[in-house]
Protein backbone atom coordinates (compact mmCIF):
# COMPACT_ATOMS: atom_id res chain seq x y z
CA UNK A 1 0.00 0.00 0.00
CA UNK A 2 1.77 2.98 -1.55
CA UNK A 3 0.50 6.70 -0.46
CA UNK A 4 0.46 8.11 -3.80
CA UNK A 5 -0.02 11.85 -2.45
CA UNK A 6 2.18 13.65 0.06
CA UNK A 7 -0.70 15.71 2.42
CA UNK A 8 2.38 18.03 2.99
CA UNK A 9 3.60 18.53 -0.91
CA UNK A 10 0.66 21.29 -2.18
CA UNK A 11 3.36 22.56 -4.83
CA UNK A 12 1.64 23.07 -8.47
CA UNK A 13 -1.81 22.02 -6.94
CA UNK A 14 -1.44 24.96 -4.48
CA UNK A 15 -2.24 27.41 -7.17
CA UNK A 16 -5.67 25.62 -8.17
CA UNK A 17 -7.19 25.31 -4.82
CA UNK A 18 -6.77 28.58 -4.08
CA UNK A 19 -8.81 29.21 -7.32
CA UNK A 20 -11.48 26.83 -6.53
CA UNK A 21 -11.69 28.47 -2.80
CA UNK A 22 -11.89 32.14 -4.38
CA UNK A 23 -14.75 30.89 -6.63
CA UNK A 24 -16.14 29.17 -3.89
CA UNK A 25 -15.94 31.84 -1.76
CA UNK A 26 -17.79 34.27 -4.17
CA UNK A 27 -20.40 31.80 -4.66
CA UNK A 28 -21.30 31.58 -1.23
CA UNK A 29 -21.39 35.16 -1.10
CA UNK A 30 -23.72 35.88 -3.69
CA UNK A 31 -25.91 33.12 -1.75
CA UNK A 32 -25.45 35.49 1.60
CA UNK A 33 -26.66 38.35 -0.38
CA UNK A 34 -29.51 36.52 -1.93
CA UNK A 35 -31.03 35.13 1.34
CA UNK A 36 -30.42 38.79 2.75
CA UNK A 37 -32.15 40.38 -0.09
CA UNK A 38 -35.23 38.01 0.61
CA UNK A 39 -34.77 37.87 4.32
CA UNK A 40 -35.47 41.76 4.51
CA UNK A 41 -38.80 41.54 2.46
CA UNK A 42 -39.49 39.13 5.14
CA UNK A 43 -38.89 41.43 7.31
CA UNK A 44 -40.76 44.09 6.24
CA UNK A 45 -43.52 44.75 7.83
CA UNK A 46 -46.72 43.86 6.05
CA UNK A 47 -48.45 46.41 3.97
CA UNK A 48 -52.23 46.90 5.41
CA UNK A 49 -53.83 46.50 1.99
CA UNK A 50 -52.86 42.87 2.31
CA UNK A 51 -54.74 42.00 5.63
CA UNK A 52 -57.36 44.58 4.27
CA UNK A 53 -58.01 42.40 0.98
CA UNK A 54 -58.17 39.54 3.33
CA UNK A 55 -60.51 40.69 5.70
CA UNK A 56 -62.82 41.58 3.26
CA UNK A 57 -62.69 38.06 1.12
CA UNK A 58 -63.18 36.43 4.81
CA UNK A 59 -66.50 38.51 5.21
CA UNK A 60 -67.79 37.46 1.75
CA UNK A 61 -67.03 34.11 2.76
CA UNK A 62 -69.09 34.65 6.08
CA UNK A 63 -71.73 36.48 4.19
CA UNK A 64 -72.36 33.70 1.20
CA UNK A 65 -72.67 30.62 3.97
CA UNK B 1 -69.10 19.72 16.99
CA UNK B 2 -70.31 19.80 13.20
CA UNK B 3 -71.84 23.32 13.58
CA UNK B 4 -69.55 25.81 12.38
CA UNK B 5 -66.53 23.58 11.63
CA UNK B 6 -65.89 25.30 8.12
CA UNK B 7 -65.56 29.04 9.74
CA UNK B 8 -63.28 27.59 12.15
CA UNK B 9 -60.85 25.77 9.31
CA UNK B 10 -61.33 29.49 7.48
CA UNK B 11 -59.96 30.69 10.75
CA UNK B 12 -57.25 28.35 10.95
CA UNK B 13 -56.09 28.51 6.79
CA UNK B 14 -56.34 32.38 7.25
CA UNK B 15 -54.24 32.74 10.12
CA UNK B 16 -51.82 30.65 8.32
CA UNK B 17 -51.70 32.48 4.74
CA UNK B 18 -51.02 35.40 7.09
CA UNK B 19 -48.36 34.35 8.85
CA UNK B 20 -47.03 33.72 5.02
CA UNK B 21 -47.69 37.08 3.88
CA UNK B 22 -44.32 38.19 4.30
CA UNK B 23 -43.10 35.30 2.66
CA UNK B 24 -44.55 35.29 -0.64
CA UNK B 25 -43.98 38.95 -0.49
CA UNK B 26 -40.42 38.23 -0.85
CA UNK B 27 -40.66 35.65 -3.12
CA UNK B 28 -42.53 38.36 -5.74
CA UNK B 29 -40.34 41.07 -5.07
CA UNK B 30 -37.44 38.38 -5.92
CA UNK B 31 -38.98 37.02 -8.74
CA UNK B 32 -40.51 40.21 -10.38
CA UNK B 33 -37.66 42.53 -9.66
CA UNK B 34 -40.10 45.63 -8.85
CA UNK B 35 -41.66 46.08 -5.86
CA UNK B 36 -45.20 47.86 -6.35
CA UNK B 37 -45.79 44.97 -9.12
CA UNK B 38 -44.59 42.33 -6.33
CA UNK B 39 -46.57 43.43 -3.99
CA UNK B 40 -49.17 43.34 -6.47
CA UNK B 41 -48.90 39.57 -7.31
CA UNK B 42 -48.38 38.66 -4.00
CA UNK B 43 -51.98 40.54 -2.95
CA UNK B 44 -53.32 38.75 -6.34
CA UNK B 45 -51.95 35.00 -5.07
CA UNK B 46 -53.01 35.68 -1.45
CA UNK B 47 -56.41 35.78 -2.45
CA UNK B 48 -56.28 32.95 -5.38
CA UNK B 49 -55.04 31.26 -2.43
CA UNK B 50 -57.87 32.33 0.10
CA UNK B 51 -60.31 31.64 -2.54
CA UNK B 52 -59.05 27.94 -3.27
CA UNK B 53 -58.74 27.10 0.36
CA UNK B 54 -61.56 24.02 0.00
CA UNK B 55 -59.02 22.07 -2.11
CA UNK B 56 -55.70 22.65 0.27
CA UNK B 57 -55.41 19.67 3.07
CA UNK B 58 -54.67 21.35 5.85
CA UNK B 59 -51.44 20.45 7.85
CA UNK B 60 -49.72 19.95 4.19
CA UNK B 61 -46.99 22.66 2.99
CA UNK B 62 -48.67 25.43 2.99
CA UNK B 63 -45.94 28.09 1.91
CA UNK B 64 -44.73 25.45 -1.34
CA UNK B 65 -48.43 25.46 -1.57
CA UNK B 66 -48.77 29.61 -1.95
CA UNK B 67 -45.53 29.63 -3.67
CA UNK B 68 -47.05 27.46 -6.73
CA UNK B 69 -49.95 29.69 -6.81
CA UNK B 70 -47.65 32.82 -6.91
CA UNK B 71 -45.37 31.38 -9.19
CA UNK B 72 -48.70 30.37 -11.72
CA UNK B 73 -50.01 33.40 -11.46
CA UNK B 74 -46.66 35.39 -12.07
CA UNK B 75 -46.03 33.22 -15.40
CA UNK B 76 -49.73 33.51 -16.43
CA UNK B 77 -49.64 37.31 -16.44
CA UNK B 78 -45.97 37.34 -17.93
CA UNK B 79 -47.97 36.04 -20.48
CA UNK B 80 -50.86 37.82 -20.55
CA UNK B 81 -49.21 41.33 -20.79
CA UNK B 82 -46.39 43.19 -18.97
CA UNK B 83 -43.69 41.18 -20.68
CA UNK B 84 -40.68 43.59 -19.31
CA UNK B 85 -37.58 42.10 -21.10
CA UNK B 86 -35.64 45.48 -20.56
CA UNK B 87 -34.93 47.29 -16.65
CA UNK B 88 -37.67 49.39 -16.13
CA UNK B 89 -35.56 52.30 -14.47
CA UNK B 90 -38.51 53.50 -12.29
CA UNK B 91 -39.22 50.51 -11.22
CA UNK B 92 -35.43 49.90 -10.24
CA UNK B 93 -35.43 53.11 -8.60
CA UNK B 94 -38.56 51.66 -6.50
CA UNK B 95 -37.05 48.87 -5.36
CA UNK B 96 -34.20 50.76 -3.99
CA UNK B 97 -35.90 52.65 -2.11
CA UNK B 98 -37.49 49.61 0.04
CA UNK B 99 -33.96 49.29 1.21
CA UNK B 100 -32.65 50.21 4.49
CA UNK B 101 -29.28 49.65 4.99
CA UNK B 102 -27.31 52.07 4.23
CA UNK B 103 -24.64 50.23 3.03
CA UNK B 104 -26.70 47.40 1.33
CA UNK B 105 -27.76 49.12 -1.45
CA UNK B 106 -25.06 49.10 -3.99
CA UNK B 107 -24.56 45.53 -3.59
CA UNK B 108 -28.17 44.21 -3.13
CA UNK B 109 -28.93 46.25 -6.14
CA UNK B 110 -26.73 44.96 -8.29
CA UNK B 111 -27.85 41.53 -7.50
CA UNK B 112 -31.09 42.29 -7.92
CA UNK B 113 -30.31 43.26 -11.77
CA UNK B 114 -27.86 40.74 -12.32
CA UNK B 115 -30.32 38.37 -11.21
CA UNK B 116 -33.05 39.83 -14.07
CA UNK B 117 -30.99 38.86 -16.43
CA UNK B 118 -31.30 35.25 -16.00
CA UNK B 119 -34.20 33.12 -17.74
CA UNK B 120 -37.03 33.18 -15.57
CA UNK B 121 -36.83 29.56 -14.56
CA UNK B 122 -33.50 29.85 -13.50
CA UNK B 123 -34.31 32.73 -11.51
CA UNK B 124 -36.81 30.75 -9.82
CA UNK B 125 -35.46 27.89 -8.93
CA UNK B 126 -32.44 29.55 -7.30
CA UNK B 127 -34.85 31.89 -5.35
CA UNK B 128 -36.77 28.82 -4.04
CA UNK B 129 -33.58 26.54 -3.23
CA UNK B 130 -31.32 29.34 -2.63
CA UNK B 131 -33.50 31.95 -0.60
CA UNK B 132 -36.62 30.34 0.46
CA UNK B 133 -35.10 27.61 2.07
CA UNK B 134 -36.91 24.74 0.12
CA UNK B 135 -35.55 21.40 -0.99
CA UNK B 136 -34.84 20.76 -4.54
CA UNK B 137 -37.84 18.42 -4.60
CA UNK B 138 -40.38 20.72 -3.02
CA UNK B 139 -38.85 23.38 -5.64
CA UNK B 140 -39.92 20.48 -8.46
CA UNK B 141 -43.50 20.21 -6.63
CA UNK B 142 -43.65 24.02 -6.83
CA UNK B 143 -42.42 24.30 -10.35
CA UNK B 144 -43.98 21.42 -11.68
CA UNK B 145 -40.87 19.94 -13.12
CA UNK B 146 -38.49 17.15 -12.02
CA UNK B 147 -36.02 17.17 -9.26
CA UNK B 148 -33.53 17.00 -11.36
CA UNK B 149 -34.39 19.78 -13.65
CA UNK B 150 -34.50 21.76 -10.84
CA UNK B 151 -30.84 20.68 -9.52
CA UNK B 152 -29.44 21.86 -13.47
CA UNK B 153 -31.31 25.12 -13.15
CA UNK B 154 -29.56 26.43 -9.34
CA UNK B 155 -26.53 25.54 -11.04
CA UNK B 156 -26.31 27.13 -14.04
CA UNK B 157 -28.46 30.11 -12.21
CA UNK B 158 -25.03 30.38 -9.84
CA UNK B 159 -23.11 29.87 -12.16
CA UNK B 160 -24.75 32.56 -14.52
CA UNK B 161 -24.92 35.34 -11.67
CA UNK B 162 -21.31 35.13 -10.85
CA UNK B 163 -20.05 35.59 -14.29
CA UNK B 164 -22.84 38.39 -14.59
CA UNK B 165 -21.71 39.55 -11.55
CA UNK B 166 -17.90 39.69 -12.04
CA UNK B 167 -18.30 40.89 -15.70
CA UNK B 168 -20.54 44.13 -14.59
CA UNK B 169 -22.41 41.88 -17.57
CA UNK B 170 -26.05 43.75 -17.17
CA UNK B 171 -28.09 46.70 -17.79
CA UNK B 172 -26.20 49.32 -15.69
CA UNK B 173 -24.10 51.94 -17.05
CA UNK B 174 -21.27 53.73 -15.42
CA UNK B 175 -20.66 50.71 -13.35
CA UNK B 176 -16.91 49.15 -13.90
CA UNK B 177 -16.67 45.38 -14.11
CA UNK B 178 -15.94 43.62 -11.33
CA UNK B 179 -17.04 46.18 -9.02
CA UNK B 180 -20.33 44.52 -8.28
CA UNK B 181 -18.48 41.21 -7.24
CA UNK B 182 -16.47 43.54 -4.95
CA UNK B 183 -19.30 44.86 -3.30
CA UNK B 184 -20.94 41.68 -2.60
CA UNK B 185 -17.63 39.92 -1.14
CA UNK B 186 -17.52 42.82 0.70
CA UNK B 187 -20.97 43.02 2.56
CA UNK B 188 -21.04 39.16 2.49
CA UNK B 189 -17.67 39.79 4.96
CA UNK B 190 -19.34 42.16 6.94
CA UNK B 191 -22.10 39.77 7.64
CA UNK B 192 -20.15 36.78 8.30
CA UNK B 193 -17.93 38.61 10.51
CA UNK B 194 -14.31 37.60 8.46
CA UNK B 195 -14.26 34.34 7.12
Amino acid sequence: MIEQRDPTGRGSESRDDAAIDEARLRQQAIGVKLRQMFDQVVGEPVPDDFLEILRRADERAKGGS
Amino acid sequence: MANGTASTDDEAFRQELVALIPHLRAFARTLCGDATAADDLAQDAMLKAWDARASYQMGTNMKAWTFMILRNQFYSEKRRSWRQSQLDQEAAERTLMAVDDPEAPVALDELRMALRTLPDEQREALILVGAGGFAYEEAADICGCAVGTVKSRVSRARRALHAALEAGDYDRDGSPAGEAMGAILAAADRLSGAR
